[in-house]
């Protein structure tokens, strides 16, 4: 065997390895921009958005305070929070607001800044609708390497992982969009994916068919990441295939990118009724999102990152989905992968899906 | 300070110079606005509702903006064919073209850049590409090579032509060593904006449609063609309407590029006809539904065979000296070629490489009204540009235009 590398290969043994020796997103030749100083998290003295141009003398504050005068963009925000006339706390909307919408990648952000947007975002959810929500800005574990497997003998298309996330991932009900794709097959035929149904309505399972899932697969060599133009979408440290909702410019590159159908656009103003709304988030993850950006599936990265299975997992009634910890040996995932024949979709593409097929 | 006050003389000459005319030209640019205005008209719509207002979709996720971008980085890029005979072997015929056929280029720039901003779904957060400020994911987004190039040749585009016709309207004679340079590098970067957009496409190992070593070149090809044809196209019009002469041979050597341009692009159309079709596979999906369609999803087939029939009679139409010398059949050609590459290059190359869908799934895309409203638009706002600009460089061309020093 030589150990000459062909192309980009998932290497669970070495994951550690090749962590702690190139730079914190997690990829070592994939989507991290390696070669791009400023793109490693966790550097303490890190910059983002107008701070990596205006001196860290400066606080953000004041950073926008001067940029406020010169700034066309939200000026109505700006002559809100200066009048005189509206009330305390729609200045502080507008506030909040004006440094939202001039805030920083979060993949650059310190755990402060952090903490400040999540924070901001939470008290613009209170003053909006008067209820609360928890928005987590929690990072990745070390030693955690996401995985998911799926049963093709086990699933009979109910569809309640996919009702399940939609539900978990507040997703917009107008479009009625769904980050999983339930594809119904003829028995005999093998994969026939262009032949296969995955927008059923009928009872489930239907005679002489079976079911496969699909969703964002969480490569570990992502082509959506790389020709991201502004980073809005990166892998996290612990496999997770991410998006700053807040930075992405809505330009769909990699929706094009993307050889798994992953990735999901908000193309109206995303619609969820109040008292749907998951109250549970993460920065990351399942908070709403707004028109014009893209979305996709995180593993629910607000429950996998709490130490929980996602949602479409626990909402499985047969059992056909396994999520795991792709480091810890004496993981379901781990074991599922090490005694069954696993496979993976379109593996010619070099893109290390995260997310193995295997059948009883 | 002298040269601000002589530029300050140029501007208010100029818009002297655009405000005033005959009444056709009158009719031309207020049609021109009215069309503009409708386009900011539809844009508002969509702005509004979000580009849930086009026909795109998550499996069609870019539609007709994205292609008429693509299509008009190519009329961009053949600029290069006039720029390269003139300033390096300095071709006398083709002086008097190349300025015209610059000022087309940054029309065509700027129509590209609108369509990718009025592709955007949050065109208030653009601001995160600007490197500096943003954050620009150079090298490893194609999509910032795109950037860079489109902006740089259109600060190339506008600054040679901006010193030569600055030195003319002063009566002083452009120093070619001030130029040629410039005109060099717009010339390599002629070839890269074409290459990098095509990159954009032709590195994507998801679209198999795209992911093809012909793309790039065959964008060159295509390019070639189409861009000078709309250059004789344009210069024929401004000889019928406007005292600015130019010679027979000009269209003759220029209708030549095209007709080299035109065959090599039908070759490499052959090539990759055959490659398809010679054996089926699954990657062929997306060129049989862009060729005889999918069952009775067939949307495309009557423009891409209109195309390739336009693009076959043009290209023998050229091919022939005596039609090709004939400026009736010459300019017939031309058009013929124009829309073929169009549709081509256009939505003929963009929507094919969504369907099917990553998992086979055949959903069609038809633009909607506000869709088109906006890219007519901003098609009017690119003759509108490209009208200013040669009517200002053909009156300081013809002597017209000249700065007068105060006694």
């Amino acid at each position: 065997m030589s150990n000459t590398k062909k192309w980009f290969s998932l290497n669970l043994g070495n994951k550690k390895k090749e962590q702690s020796s190139s730079c914190g997103c997690g990829s070592t030749t994939g989507g991290c921009n390696s070669n791009n100083a400023s793109a490693a998290i966790g550097e303490e003295k890190h910059k983002d958005g107008f701070d990596q141009v205006f001196d860290v003398k400066m606080d953000r504050r004041t950073a926008f305070k001067q940029l406020t005068a010169s700034l066309m963009i939200g000026a109505g925000a700006v002559s809100t929070s200066c009048s005189v006339t509206s009330g305390d706390e729609s200045k502080e909307k507008a506030q909040i607001d004006w440094e939202e919408q001039f805030k920083g990648n979060y993949k650059l952000m310190t755990d402060d800044e952090k903490k400040a947007t999540v924070e901001r975002l939470s008290r613009s959810y209170q003053l909006r609708t008067g209820k609360t929500v928890d928005i987590s800005s929690r990072n990745a574990e070390e030693d955690v390497l996401f995985g998911y497997a799926f049963n093709i003998s086990k699933c009979q298309g109910s569809m309640d992982c996919v009702n399940a996330c939609v539900e978990e991932n507040n997703q917009d009900r107008n479009s009625q969009m769904q980050y999983i794709r339930i594809h119904e097959m003829m028995d005999g035929q093998g994969f026939k994916f262009n032949e296969a149904d995955d927008n059923y309505y009928h009872e489930v399972p239907a005679e002489g068919h079976f079911y496969m899932g699909t969703q964002c697969f969480h490569c570990d060599n992502p082509p959506c990441t790389k020709v991201c133009p502004v980073q809005a979408t990166w892998q996290e440290e612990d496999g997770l295939v991410v998006i700053d909702y807040d930075w992405c410019i809505g330009c769909r590159y990699c929706m094009a990118a993307c050889p798994y159908d992953g990735r999901r656009f908000n193309w109206t103003e995303p619609e969820i009724k109040e008292e749907k709304i998951n109250k549970n988030q993460h920065y990351l993850g399942n908070r709403p999102r707004k028109k014009g950006v893209m979305e996709k599936c995180t593993f629910c990265v607000q429950r996998s990152r709490e130490g929980q299975n996602p949602a479409c997992v626990d909402a499985c009634p047969t059992g056909a989905r396994t999520f795991g910890n792709l480091l810890d040996p004496d993981s379901t995932i781990r074991w599922v992968l090490e005694n069954k024949k696993v496979f993976r979709l379109k593996e010619e593409l070099g893109t290390e899906p995260k997310f193995w097929y295997y059948m009883d | 300070m002298k040269r601000l006050i002589v530029f300050g003389n140029l501007v208010k000459d100029s818009l002297d110079t655009i405000t005033r005319g005959p009444i056709k030209y009158h009719v031309w640019m207020g049609v021109l606005t009215f069309i503009m205005l409708v386009g900011i008209y539809c844009y508002s719509i969509q702005f509004e509702e979000g580009l849930g207002a086009t026909g795109m979709t998550d499996r069609v996720s870019w539609g007709l903006y994205i292609s008429n971008f693509t299509f008009l980085v190519g009329v961009a890029a053949a600029a290069v064919v006039l720029v390269l005979p003139t300033y390096l072997f300095k071709d006398i015929d083709f002086k008097r073209a190349v300025l015209i056929g610059e000022g087309l280029a940054v029309a065509a720039l700027l129509m590209c850049l609108m369509f990718i901003v009025a592709d955007m779904g949050g065109p208030d957060v653009l601001w995160h590409v600007m490197p500096g400020i943003g954050v620009f994911n150079f090298p490893d987004s194609m999509l910032t090579w795109d950037i860079i190039a489109l902006n740089g040749y259109l600060i190339i585009n506008i600054s040679i032509p901006f010193y030569i016709l600055f030195r003319h309207y002063q009566d002083k004679i452009a120093n070619p060593k001030v130029y040629i340079p410039g005109a060099m590098i717009s010339m390599l970067w002629a070839v890269g904006i074409h290459l990098v957009t095509a990159f954009l496409y032709q590195g994507l190992q998801a679209r198999p449609f795209w992911n093809n070593a012909l793309l790039g070149p065959r964008f060159l090809a295509s390019a070639f063609a189409a861009g000078p044809a709309l250059i004789i196209l344009i210069l024929g019009i401004i000889r019928a309407y406007t005292p600015f002469s130019l010679e027979d041979t000009t269209f003759k050597k220029i209708s030549l590029v095209v007709t080299g341009a035109a065959i090599i692009n039908l070759i490499m159309l052959l090539s990759e006809l055959f490659k398809e079709f010679y054996l089926l596979t699954h990657h062929s999906e997306s060129a049989y539904y862009l060729f005889f369609g999918i069952g009775d999803k067939k949307a495309l087939l009557p423009w891409i065979w209109s195309a390739i029939s336009m693009n076959v009679l043009g290209t023998i139409l050229l091919t022939y000296r005596k039609t090709r010398n004939n400026f009736k059949t010459l300019f017939f050609a031309c058009s013929i070629l124009f829309i073929a590459i169009w549709i081509e290059k256009g939505f003929g190359l963009i929507i094919p490489g969504f369907i099917p869908g990553p998992y086979g799934k055949i959903a069609e895309y038809t633009p909607t009204g506000i869709e088109i409203g906006v890219t007519l638009g901003i098609w009017a706002m690119g003759a509108f540009i490209f009208t200013i600009l040669a009517r200002v460089t053909i009156n300081i061309e013809i002597g017209r235009l000249r700065y007068k020093k105060k006694e």
